[in-house]
């Protein structure tokens, strides 16, 4: 498809989310669907992302908060159990640390660069309510 | 189930009306508009027809044009027969909606009754909107009167619709003076009509829900040039001959014939002028009076303006020694688009041709008769001197001193 010719595609811009037809999509796993290789899915769109989420599961409580308000699909959770972040997606938002309701965060903003092993090693304590 | 309406052989309809009937004939699903002078009545009328029980459809009023604009491109995505009309100012605030739905390969029929663009503000016609939109990748039906905007509309349905061609048409006419202007207009009746047209044929629709697809999607140097390229190409190669087809089935059906170069008085003729809209017909009545008087006149025509119909304009040029471009919208700066046009048709042929521009009828100022005459006298001067008499380019019809370039 790269490098297709200008009479080698479909007309009018038009993308096929899925090779041939598709029938209960709605309750088909992602990983399950058969996504055209024009579909995103397949394709790293988070090139230009600056700051990542990190998760830690050992305060995840799976209340599925982050995975229904990333506005992007990239919260990975499986029967309500959360796994992690889809970093392909990902752009960096945030919105997943702020709707986090956890103490600490099981999810917190880093620097693109930082390495996930050292972001865990030094995730913050618990923040004592004021009395 | 639609109600059919009972239509006399002959109807006495304006360009709206006319118009209008079409757009309820062929039962149009989806018209988005946002109303203004001098298109008004079209889709009033479809949204009359609609409260009264004529059409099946939905009729959405929008905020302003580029709402209604992007309103249709919605809904022929999602896959259905849709159409709106608009002029002037509202067709300017389409314009950036009007690459999308082309680009988008989605076959919306736009009823454009040409009015000046402002400033100074006016109501009446002239070309200027229809020039605007001559790189938007539509195709472009131009009407001379209130039967070719009936007709017009079957045939630019049938050729968008058409699978190999799925680009969006838009059928001019002159505002007021063919839109409101009451003649005889020979219909079709409710059955026939549709059936000319056909039932509509999704393709790539976003309610497949079996084939899920992303319409308007992003490109960038990667894949841009390639789909604008496939459009271009569809453009120049495919759609005459659709429309040929489709002219040809439509004289089958009602006897009236269609060009996209449409000549009058072209045999053996000396000079001839190339004009669009209601001026066609103004100027074939001057050249059948000079013709009476051994004078070789002719007209050419424009049907269709995009594409532009290069080989067709070549061929009824054979042998004419002087062209007049006669151009209803003011160039600002450069040659009339005619002008422009013509010349690219004919720098390459072997003839010499002499070409000369006419700028004229801006904000709906009258072309007369005479007028016509002069501009036949000076391009018969020029195919006798075999080189431009005048200057290149003349303002005609404007008060104060003659005004005229190179």
């Amino acid at each position: 498809m790269d490098n297709n010719g200008w009479n080698d595609f479909e007309i009018g811009a038009m993308l096929r989310s899925f090779d041939g037809a598709v029938s209960d999509i709605a309750t088909t796993l992602q990983e399950d669907r058969p996504y055209s290789k024009a579909n995103s899915f397949t394709a790293s769109v988070a090139d230009w992302r600056i700051e990542k989420p990190v998760f830690n599961k050992d305060y995840c409580i799976d209340c599925q908060f982050c995975w229904i308000y990333c506005p992007d699909i990239s919260i990975i959770s499986r029967d309500k159990k959360m796994v992690g972040v889809d970093y392909d997606h990902c752009k960096g938002c945030g919105i997943c640390v702020e709707v986090c309701p956890t103490n600490p965060k099981s999810l917190l903003m880093f620097s693109e660069q930082e390495d996930e092993d050292k972001a865990l090693a030094g995730w913050p304590e618990k923040e004592k309510k004021e009395k | 189930m639609a109600d059919k309406m009972e239509l006399r052989e002959v109807e006495v309809w304006d360009g709206n009306m006319a118009a209008s009937q079409a757009l309820r004939q062929v039962q149009i699903d989806v018209v988005a508009a946002y109303p203004i002078t001098p298109s008004t009545p079209i889709v009033e009328n479809y949204g009359s027809y609609l409260a009264n029980g004529y059409v099946d459809g939905e009729f959405v009023m929008v905020e302003s044009e580029h709402a209604a604009m992007s309103g249709c491109i919605g809904a022929a995505a999602a896959g259905g027969r849709v159409a709106t009309a608009t002029s002037s100012q509202g067709f300017a605030l389409m314009v950036e909606t009007l690459y999308q739905a082309s680009g988008m390969r989605l076959p919306i029929v736009l009823n454009v009754v040409n009015r000046a663009l402002a400033a100074p503000l006016n109501v009446n016609g002239d070309h200027s909107d229809m020039y605007l939109g001559r790189d938007s990748g539509w195709i472009q039906f131009d009407a001379y009167n209130p039967q070719h905007a009936y007709d017009l509309n079957f045939i630019a349905f049938k050729v968008a619709e058409d699978h190999e061609i799925r680009l969006p048409a838009m059928v001019h006419q002159d505002g007021f003076l063919t839109s409101h202007t009451a003649q005889g207009v020979k219909t079709i009746d409710d059955d026939t009509a549709y059936n000319f047209v056909g039932e509509f044929q999704p393709m790539n629709d976003m309610l497949d829900l079996d084939h899920p697809v992303t319409h308007g999607v992003q490109t960038e140097e990667d894949w841009h040039f390639e789909h604008k390229a496939r459009q271009h190409n569809d453009l120049m190669t495919k759609v005459f001959p659709k429309i040929e087809a489709a002219f040809d089935d439509f004289e089958k059906l009602t006897g009236r014939r269609y060009n996209i170069v449409e000549t009058y008085n072209m045999e053996d003729a000396d000079a001839a002028v190339v004009c669009m809209g209601t001026s066609v017909e103004t100027a074939i009545e001057v050249s059948n009076e000079m013709r009476g008087e051994g004078k070789k006149v002719g007209v050419i025509g424009i049907r269709v303006i995009r594409p532009w119909p290069h080989a067709q304009i070549e061929e009824a040029l054979k042998g004419i020694k002087a062209i007049g471009a006669l151009d209803r919208s003011s160039p600002n700066g450069t040659f009339g688009m005619l002008y422009n046009e013509l010349a690219g048709t004919v720098v390459n042929s072997a003839e010499r041709k002499v070409l000369t521009n006419y700028v004229y009828g801006l904000g709906g100022r009258d072309l007369t008769k005479v007028h016509v005459r002069e501009i036949f006298a000076e391009l018969l001067a020029n195919a006798e001197a075999g080189k431009p008499t005048t200057p290149l380019q003349q303002l005609i019809g404007v008060r104060g001193p003659k005004i005229s370039f190179h």
